[in-house]
């Protein structure tokens, strides 16, 4: 197990060997990870694959059976309260105090911080211009949409000016034009030089920001590394999806003998092929009219569904 | 599970919390304190001349009079027990405040003491607007009556920590009618606030002189009668005792519910 060293590094987030166990259940199973300054890390998986525990962990709110942890400096747990005055959260599911205003739930969240009310109040035009809730101070919260909501919870993760920001599934749950403006603003956040530990299952978000990701599967680390990498690593780098209640009886019908591996699932069948497969294959496809096919590059949610499979995890 | 069991730590992060349920408070103030006093008033008017028309005087007072000390301990008990109840269990559970205030640099001990010391703040409050009615109406005999608004805080005290205990405890809102029905409501009946605890039967007497409410109404109604109470240290040593063996217990149970 990693020995940490006090202050050695300048990474923002070291997590080494973490276990944790509910109940005899091994939720979080040696999972190890470590974010230098300014990165994006994603962590990845399907419900209940230790994600949500892994975050808690970090944040000192439950202790770990064994591992060690060091947030932004400081020992966790031992010093999580320290290391939280220097981190800013997005939980999964939004906890903004419905009785406040929007200034209202900024100016409290910064109390917590042992912030002046006069710095607050200071910080919040600026803090609502990049939430793009400007001019919104005054409204109260049953007004804002599920998406304003969201980036309000970002603004105040915010309003301590942290080094690192743990965010939770920070766009389940949005539309596609909210879900832009998140990781348009997230992105920003990188530039200011904030680094970014996020946890998703949606695959797109994670090749779009993350520099890094690791996807987790039963408390696991399976697979860890840039999503370009882990896509070229685990899987042939072309995709042709066929569709049609024909589809699974052609795959079995010696398709299988121009590409190296094809999934079924349901009406579909997924043929992963190398460059020079593709073509032969779309050929044969071509004499096929009652199947549909769409031909695209893989990305991560293959990596994804190859590592941890295609059953429901609820 | 042995860190549980540690004993509460106390800091300044905990006023934090405490402004945050008073900025909330402060928004519905006068309906809050309005409503708090139309329902104990109504229980004091109605009973106080309605019964007490029919009654020779109580321990040498009209019955009014009498039973207007009661009310305010009994009041200070309610409210206390709704906004330890209700309220921390919307906070905790259903709004998930607690959760956010966790995420920032501030630990649960802090966030339940915030929590106990507010709904004490709120069930003095409580009973101090019963004691200003009923001094504008001359039940109250002296400026002794002023000893009991420390009392008065410390009954608010050891009901908050009371229902905290079963906030840490409860599944969903239905569960606290059990407390009610089991513990406050009794404890209203058998510890002398609509008559003196001394028509009870001896057994009946000998419970009603371990709960809490018993403690506070011996103190309060000498108080406000313009007397020194009987066996004064006793029972703020009981009342104080039960507020912080009842706080350390919900902060254990309410650890283990969240640092998990």
């Amino acid at each position: 197990m990693a020995q940490l060293e006090p202050g050695a590094s300048a990474d923002v987030l070291t997590v080494a060997g973490l276990h944790k166990s509910y109940a005899g259940r091994e939720v979080v199973a040696d999972v190890s990870f470590t974010l230098p300054r300014g990165e994006c890390y994603g962590l990845l998986g399907p419900n209940g694959a230790g994600k949500t525990t892994t975050l808690r962990c970090c944040l000192g709110l439950t202790d770990p059976d064994s591992g060690d942890i060091r947030m932004a400096g400081e020992p966790i747990p031992a010093r999580a309260r320290e290391a939280r005055m220097k981190v800013g959260v997005v939980p999964q599911f939004d906890n903004l105090d419905p009785d406040f205003t929007v200034a209202e739930n900024l100016r409290v969240f910064g109390r917590y911080f042992g912030l002046a009310d006069a710095t607050t109040r200071r910080r919040i035009p600026e803090l609502l211009e990049f939430a793009g809730l400007a001019g919104k101070e005054k409204a109260r919260l049953p007004t804002l949409s599920g998406g304003m909501k969201r980036r309000l919870t970002l603004a105040r993760a915010l309003v301590n000016d942290p080094d690192l920001l743990l965010l939770d599934e920070p766009t389940t749950g949005l539309d596609p034009q909210a879900r832009h403006l998140i990781w348009e603003r997230l992105k920003r956040l990188l530039q200011q030089g904030k680094t970014i530990l996020l946890t998703t299952h949606f695959m797109d978000e994670a090749e779009r920001l993350c520099d890094r990701l690791a996807i987790l599967d039963q408390g696991r680390i399976v697979a860890e590394g840039e999503p370009r990498r882990l896509i070229a690593a685990h899987i042939e780098p072309q995709v042709i999806e066929v569709y049609g209640e024909d589809a699974p009886a052609w795959a079995e019908s010696g398709a299988r003998r121009y590409v190296n591996r094809i999934e079924v699932s349901g009406e579909t069948a997924f043929c992963y092929a190398e460059a020079e497969q593709v073509a032969p294959l779309l050929a044969h496809l071509a004499e096929h009219p009652e199947l549909r096919t769409l031909h695209r590059p893989a990305n991560l949610e293959d990596v994804f569904l190859k590592l941890t499979g295609r059953e429901l995890r609820d | 599970m042995n860190k549980f069991l540690a004993p509460p730590r106390f800091s300044l992060r905990a006023i934090a919390v405490w402004r945050r349920n008073f900025l909330v408070w402060r928004k519905l103030a006068i309906p809050s304190v309005l409503g708090n006093l139309a329902d104990p008033m109504i229980y004091l008017f109605g009973l106080g001349y309605g019964l007490g028309s029919l009654l020779p005087r109580v321990n040498g007072v009209s019955y009014i009079v009498f039973l207007a000390s009661g009310t305010v301990c009994a009041s200070t008990m309610n409210a206390a027990s709704f906004e330890a109840l209700y309220s921390a269990f919307s906070r905790m559970h259903v709004q998930k405040t607690w959760e956010a205030i966790l995420n920032a640099p501030v630990a649960l001990d802090d966030v339940l003491a915030g929590e106990w010391l507010w709904t004490a703040s709120k069930a003095t409050l409580s009973g101090l607007a019963i004691l200003v009615v009923i001094a504008a109406l001359g039940f109250v005999a002296s400026p002794l009556a002023l000893w009991a608004i420390p009392v008065i805080f410390l009954t608010g005290l050891c009901f908050a920590a009371l229902g905290l205990i079963v906030t840490a405890l409860a599944p969903s809102y239905d569960f606290f009618m059990y407390y009610f029905t089991l513990f406050v409501t009794p404890m209203v009946l058998l510890c002398g606030v609509f008559f003196p605890v001394e028509q009870l039967p001896a057994t009946l007497q000998a419970i009603a002189a371990m709960l809490p409410l018993a403690h506070a109404v011996r103190l309060v109604r000498p108080l406000l009668l313009g007397e020194l109470p009987d066996h004064a240290g006793m029972h703020l040593a009981a009342l104080l005792a039960t507020a912080l063996v009842a706080y350390w217990l919900a902060l254990v149970l309410t650890r283990r519910r969240l640092l998990r």
